[in-house]
């Protein structure tokens, strides 16, 4: 056991022993107690309120605490039935014969059902944007398998038991064929689904380096590259998946699902089966997590929706942790290479990435993840980046969003500023110093045009240096090393994009409607859902604050489709910013209404009504007082007493259109110390600076920030998802998938910065940012305490074997080849392999053969449908082209509308820009080749590079 | 299958039961009994979230079998607060330390803490802080980082500090 260690705080007071080196967190020290406000210095003038920026106790708890939560498999229904699925045991292959006949006779079994029974409903397995799949994608496998645990047939009966145990006698005969697994394998296999060219789901960027962002690169005193393996992550929320679903009459489907947002599903189940919205209730009232898997529902889910409908039976379906962990859809798996060039004083001149990620064989969303390059350098002075951005898809589980979908740009930015900073003899303090936009920069524009006003990462990172003594722990951690104790301290700073609306189809505004009702008591029905968020608390807390009435006197509902409006639930750290604006605005339009009406019946101004718990005042009236159910009393029943033109009752609502974004910004640090003989990491403090603008609840502020942060430590450290060669899962138990315990989180420590965002009330999203500082600020702290035995490649999770393999000097990782096509000016900083670079060839289009000018026109004009692979999944277009000589027009329509182009056709080549506004305003400019009834092409949008197009005659 | 009797009492109420050999003593508390309180997070003795006590024992229900319980007295979460909806202590401990967000893993939390601080179920004197975080790094909690957890388990170690009333 190592000697206590002093983790240097402010002012080193911290009597600090060896099990506990954390200092308290300000939540820690002062009062818990329920709308006591607290004494805490930091969120006043800007955000204290009476119940906005208090710890107030969460609504949620006393039901959750008590075990009367209302999870999924909570309820049941009469003549309600039990599913289980049998799934495949091979990665790809070709489904031969099914016998079901003995699994049929086990009594107690009603029906199994393979796709051939479901495929009379043609379901669409649209993405989160509402996209529909390029490849084919279907609830039960379809003749053939693309993974291990891919659902094969469904089976119903009378308990889940007797359904397992039918679904184990289901015999399949497989034709298996060799899967392609890792990222690696798909770049060179032949396409894993049939109708596709390559294995790429999707793909941004250039695959050449811009030859002047190399020149760029060239010329930098300082080139790093610095790669970066992110293994693959289960979300593995604690209520595993489940859906209970019931045909409550005609056309009528009612819902109980575990998911992020019952409006969500309720119009993702509407649009994919086809079926009027009206006719879907969803119902989700307490869920047990969901970090991005429970967005919509999946093929699972699907299958028993449609097994339902076709049986007429209510069906229930709960997963098992086993099938969780190998057929619920994961995430992460990406690897990613940054050159960065520095100047002499470690200023950045340029930059390139080049990213992939695993998709699986049937992605939630086909991704190339263009968020990791519109966001890695949007924080920092960076005057120019370029990137080529990918997704594979192999034979394993497919890809969900995970907590920050898009962390790996903060991953390897920051840690390849420490390795830079190593390299280049800085501080890793100093590098960021001299590189980050500070408040004084803006507004300003990063180099992939984001537009930045109010970030603060550079102002988090100074507050936070006020909480930590840097230099006295320098002299600790060198005075430790002279005992051969490794300690290492780890910063990172960040931006966060968070509340995001209006630029995407599902990405909506919030709905706040809230009433006083008869009883003075206050309800409110809100377009949130919460998955642990606490939202009926924090929403809570804003209409008693607006409307003067006591905490106690809220209600909010949500959590069910038929009530509130749309909106996408916890997704993109957006419901405190929009749903808390909305609130805000409700609350206004309903207090104002209220003494609208309390001033005609007292006889005074509305200026001069006063709410207060409760009660209704006329200032400087006292005897002027009524209770606020007396007002509402007669607001619903006496609608003589009424002004005129008032509508009766005391009801508002208001959907709130917050900005396009709303940044969030922070920084972290993180002290480590690595034992040497064990290679285990044991973390001895964590501090986190964040800006979140008005905090509605410290409380749960914090709680969001600190799951992240665990989530964080559990990727750096102990969670993988691991295939064997076959493509079989090796973790299919939590013995094997190692969550982080209790013991393998320290305390953390907030300071917070507060400064309100441009949304109503000021907030900023905090959701995902844990997850996503997080990891570099510990992989930071672990490289920093092992420096004197060299870098640590940065290839996670950070065993305790691979660190060991830096102490020893043993090269342990698990890719050597030396990266071919990295200029070697600095040598690369990593010993693992970079992407590979691009190599694979244009999609073959056959050279414009001698087309005679006269039969052009033959070859181009008339309808097309074409496939654009955009950011948000493949879209449909469809385009009328009209040659006249070399000159080319038409139109090009999609669902957003239609657009006339002019442009040029040269033999068999077609040139063209349309000029668009949404989801940014660029020009889109169109290189297509026509061969015979087909085209392919490339269409440049601006920033975000090339996307793919193909198409045929229509 | 095989069918036993059982009886037992559950959160003072007196049950009588036939079940199925293989059935486990957290499906019989679920779907026999009612008690959905008792939560399955992984069915496989790791997360926890199915602790019930069991004759002053925090035991995961999952890993035992309903008919082992035969003659039992077995407190699940829903057994906890007062009639009138007073909080448990330990209950009440984690609602005012922020312990839980989703709540799916906090039924198992709340009686592994109870087990070993409730005198009517523990043998021993009250637990030390090391003593009931080490009992708690048997159970996941995916959502809050244990945070409130921690604070929580440290309040009800040294008891004197949960009936000074309020510490600010
Ligand atoms: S469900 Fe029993 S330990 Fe996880
Ligand atoms: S509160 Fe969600 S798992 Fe613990």
């Amino acid at each position: 056991m190592n000697a206590p260690t002093q983790i240097s705080g402010p002012k080193a007071t911290e009597n600090i022993q060896e099990t506990q080196l954390a200092i308290k967190s300000e939540s820690q020290l002062e009062s818990k107690s329920e709308n006591k406000p607290s004494e805490k210095p930091s969120h006043d003038a800007i955000t204290s309120g009476r119940y906005i920026g208090q710890r107030v106790r969460r609504k949620e708890d006393p039901r959750l605490l008590t075990g009367r939560g209302q999870f999924v498999d909570d309820i049941s229904l009469p003549g309600q039935l039990q599913v289980a699925f049998a799934r495949s045991p091979i990665a790809r292959g070709d489904i031969v014969a099914i016998n079901m006949d003995i699994a049929l006779d086990v009594p107690g079994v009603h029906a199994i059902y393979t796709q051939q029974d479901l495929a009379c409903y043609n379901v669409d397995m649209i993405s989160f944007f509402l996209v529909s799949p390029e490849v084919e994608i279907t609830p039960l496998a379809n003749g053939r398998v693309a993974y291990v645990g891919e659902p094969v047939a469904l089976v119903i009966a009378d308990s889940r038991a007797i359904a397992e145990d039918a679904a184990s006698l289901i015999e399949v005969e497989y034709a298996e064929q060799d899967p392609v697994i890792s990222i690696r394998d798909a770049h060179h296999a032949p396409p894993i689904h049939p109708g596709t060219d390559d294995n790429i789901a999707a793909q941004m960027g250039e695959e050449d380096i811009d030859e002047d962002l190399e020149a760029e690169l060239q010329r930098a005193p300082h080139l790093i590259t610095h790669t970066v393996v992110h293994q693959r992550i289960s979300q593995s929320p604690m209520e595993t998946r489940g859906v209970l679903v019931t045909f409550d009459g005609s056309e009528e489907i009612t819902l109980y699902i575990t998911c992020q947002s019952p409006h969500m599903v309720a119009r993702w189940v509407s649009i994919a089966l086809g079926l009027p919205p009206a006719a879907i209730r969803v119902i989700a009232k307490d869920v047990g997590g969901g970090f991005g898997l429970k967005n919509h529902p999946w093929k699972e889910e699907t299958a028993v929706i449609l097994a339902a409908m076709k049986l007429r039976r209510p069906l229930k379906w709960i997963e098992d942790r086993y099938e969780n962990l190998i057929g619920a859809n994961q995430a992460r798996e990406q690897e990613m290479a940054l050159q960065i060039g520095f100047d002499h004083d470690g200023t950045l001149i340029a930059s390139h990435g080049n990213y992939s990620c695993n998709n699986g064989a049937y992605p939630q969303l086909a991704e190339c993840n263009i968020a990791v390059h519109m966001f890695v350098w949007a924080a920092y002075k960076m005057p120019t980046y370029g990137f080529l951005t990918r997704g594979w898809y192999t034979n394993t589980v497919g890809y969900a969003a995970y907590r920050g979908p898009w962390a790996m740009e903060t991953l390897i930015r920051e840690t390849a500023l420490d390795v830079a900073a190593r390299r280049i003899g800085l501080d890793p303090i100093e590098i960021r110093r001299r590189n980050l936009v500070t408040l004084q920069d803006q507004p300003t524009t990063s180099c992939m045009e984001i537009p930045l006003e109010d970030v603060t990462p550079a102002e988090c990172l100074e507050k936070l240096l006020t909480a930590f003594d840097v230099a006295a722990f320098r002299q600790e951690q060198a005075a430790a090393r002279e005992q051969e104790r490794y300690l290492g301290l780890g910063l990172a700073t960040y931006i966060e994009p968070t509340g995001a609306a209006g630029a995407i189809t599902t990405m909506t505004g919030e709905l706040a409607q809230v009433r006083i009702e008869p009883t003075g008591k206050v309800t409110a029905t809100m377009s949130t859902h919460s998955q642990g968020h606490g939202t009926a608390t924090t929403m809570a807390q804003i209409f008693a604050d607006r409307l003067g009435v006591a905490y106690e006197d809220v209600t909010v509902f949500e959590g069910d489709s038929s009530r509130g409006g749309f909106s996408p639930g916890a997704a993109g750290s957006r419901q405190g910013v929009i749903a808390g604006g909305a609130a805000i605005k409700a609350a206004e339009l309903l207090a104002d209404k209220t003494k609208l009406l309390a001033s005609h019946l007292l006889d005074t101004t509305p200026d001069n009504i006063l709410i207060d718990n409760g009660m209704v005042s006329v200032a400087g009236q006292p005897d002027k007082t009524r209770s606020l159910a007396d007002i509402a009393n007669i607001a619903y029943g006496e609608p003589d007493r009424l002004p005129e033109d008032f509508e009766p009752g005391l009801e508002a609502q208001y959907r709130y259109q917050p900005p396009p974004m709303t940044f969030s910004s922070a920084a972290n640090a993180c002290v480590v110390e690595v034992d040497s003989d064990t290679g285990f990491v044991k973390i001895l403090r964590w501090i986190s600076s964040e800006d979140c603008g008005t905090p509605i609840n410290p409380a749960i502020v914090e709680g969001q920030i600190s799951g992240g942060l665990a989530q964080a430590i559990g990727m750096v450290l102990l969670e993988e998802v691991g295939f064997d060669e076959r493509g079989n899962p090796t973790t299919a138990t939590y013995k094997d998938y190692h969550l982080p315990a209790i013991s393998d989180v320290p305390d953390f420590e907030f300071v917070h910065a507060n400064t309100p965002s441009q949304s109503v009330g000021g907030m900023r999203g905090v959701g995902e940012g844990g997850a996503i500082i997080g990891a570099p600020a510990l992989v930071n702290a672990i490289a920093d305490a092992l420096s004197p035995f060299g870098e640590v490649p940065v290839e996670l999770p950070l065993t305790p074997v691979k660190l060991l393999s830096v102490i020893e000097g043993r090269d342990l990782s698990r890719k050597t080849a030396a990266p071919a096509n990295t200029p070697a000016q600095e040598g690369n900083t990593s010993v693992a392999e970079p992407v590979t670079p691009a190599t694979a060839p244009e999609p073959a289009i056959a050279p414009a053969t001698a087309t005679a000018t006269n039969t052009v026109a033959a070859v181009i004009d008339g309808d097309w449908k074409m496939i654009l692979s955009t950011p948000m999944g493949p879209q449909e277009i469809s385009g009328h082209f009209e040659t006249q000589g070399d000159l080319l027009s038409g139109y090009l329509s999609s669902p957003e509308g239609q657009m006339d182009f002019s442009g040029t056709a040269e033999g068999n080549n077609l040139k063209f820009d349309l000029k668009v506004q949404k989801p940014m305003k660029i020009t889109l400019k169109y290189n297509l080749t026509v061969d015979g009834d087909k085209l392919a092409g490339k269409c440049k949008m601006g920033i975000f590079g090339s996307a793919k197009v193909s198409g045929e005659r229509a | 299958m095989s069918k036993h009797t059982i009886e037992l009492t559950i959160n003072g109420r007196r049950h009588s039961s036939d079940v199925e050999a293989r059935t486990s003593l957290a499906d019989f508390l679920r779907d026999d009994a009612g008690y959905t309180g008792v939560h399955l997070g992984c069915e496989h003795g790791v997360c926890g979230a199915c602790t019930v006590i069991v004759d002053g024992k925090a035991v995961r229900s999952c890993l035992m079998l309903a008919v082992q319980t035969h003659g039992s007295d077995i407190t699940t979460v829903e057994g906890l607060a007062a009639d009138d909806g007073t909080l448990h202590t330990v209950q009440q401990t984690l609602q005012d330390e922020h312990g839980l967000q989703c709540g799916f893993c906090t039924p198992g939390i709340v009686m592994t803490m109870a087990a070993l601080t409730d005198e009517s179920y523990r043998s021993q004197a009250n637990p030390t802080e090391e003593q009931l975080l080490g009992a708690l790094s048997g159970h996941i909690c995916r959502c809050t980082g244990y945070q409130g957890i921690r604070r929580a388990a440290k309040k009800l170690a040294n008891p004197v500090e949960i009936y000074s009333g309020d510490e600010s």
